[in-house]
């Protein structure tokens, strides 16, 4: 492995939706339907606005829009904030929307890092930092 | 979704990861095999009994075994004990999957 692939994880989903691109952007972007799907949140669509998620667990993502281009791509920070940074989780998270002939393909990808890469870099030998990166999910529960 | 089915033996794995020294000790057995406890508390930086101490909480997790040899004991890392902590991206992937599932049910109901 090299030091790239230990310090940023990335999980990509992939779906194509019979539904047109305008249905899914309302989806994705008005806080009652976000909440149907994903989490209970006070999002809105505008660069710069802060928002949470809140999951049933009990766990909230501290989140902040960075990009909103109407009916293609909207990305927003999806960071889970610990007093001990090693137990944190800052990522980002980007949906895109790509019109099909049968509707629309929607793409995900979420980009992981760890605010202490650099402590947990001296076992990257059995991928230290992989193991570092599922804290966020124990986190959850714990909280 | 992905953050719910971690089992409570994962909770232990990643309590007793959170100490940075345990980790570090964890992480020189990992690196250079089996040490006694005298080895390993040359490099720690901290005495020989919390050396042991964190080493009794690394193998209470079951992320250590140990192996008595006349007076010394030799402590080694099991890795296999990390193997369910490993796959972020595959728990992650999981959690959007399930989220997607809801997202498809969601635009059928728009529909109507």
């Amino acid at each position: 492995m090299t030091a790239t692939t230990e310090e940023t994880r990335i999980v990509v989903v992939e779906r194509e939706f019979p539904h047109p691109p305008e249905k899914l952007w309302r989806a994705l972007t008005q806080p009652h339907l976000i909440a149907e799907w994903l989490m209970r949140n006070d999002f809105a669509p505008a660069a710069g606005h802060r928002f949470n998620l809140s999951g049933d667990w009990g766990g909230v993502l501290d989140c902040e829009v960075l990009e909103v281009r109407p009916v293609e791509a909207l990305s927003y920070s999806w960071n889970l904030i610990h007093a001990d940074p090693a137990l944190g989780l800052r990522s980002t998270v980007t949906f895109s929307l790509v019109p099909t002939p049968g509707g629309t393909r929607l793409r995900m990808e979420q980009s992981g890092f760890r605010p202490d890469q650099k402590r947990a870099s001296g076992g990257a030998k059995f991928g230290w930092g992989q193991f570092l990166d599922k804290l966020d999910g124990l986190l959850a529960r714990i909280d | 979704m992905g953050y719910e089915y971690m089992a409570d033996d994962q909770d232990l794995l990643f309590r007793t990861l959170a100490d940075p020294t345990r980790r570090a000790i964890f992480e020189r057995l990992c690196r250079d095999g089996e040490q006694t406890v005298g080895a390993l508390t040359a490099q720690a930086g901290v005495s020989q009994p919390a050396v042991s101490k964190h080493l009794g909480l690394l193998k209470q997790a079951g992320l250590v075994r140990d192996r008595p040899e006349g007076r010394q004991t030799h402590y080694s890392a099991r890795r296999d004990a990390l193997a369910p902590l490993l796959d972020w991206t595959g728990r992650m992937t999981g959690f959007w999957e399930a989220r997607f599932d809801d997202l498809e049910d969601l635009l059928k109901r728009m529909d109507q």
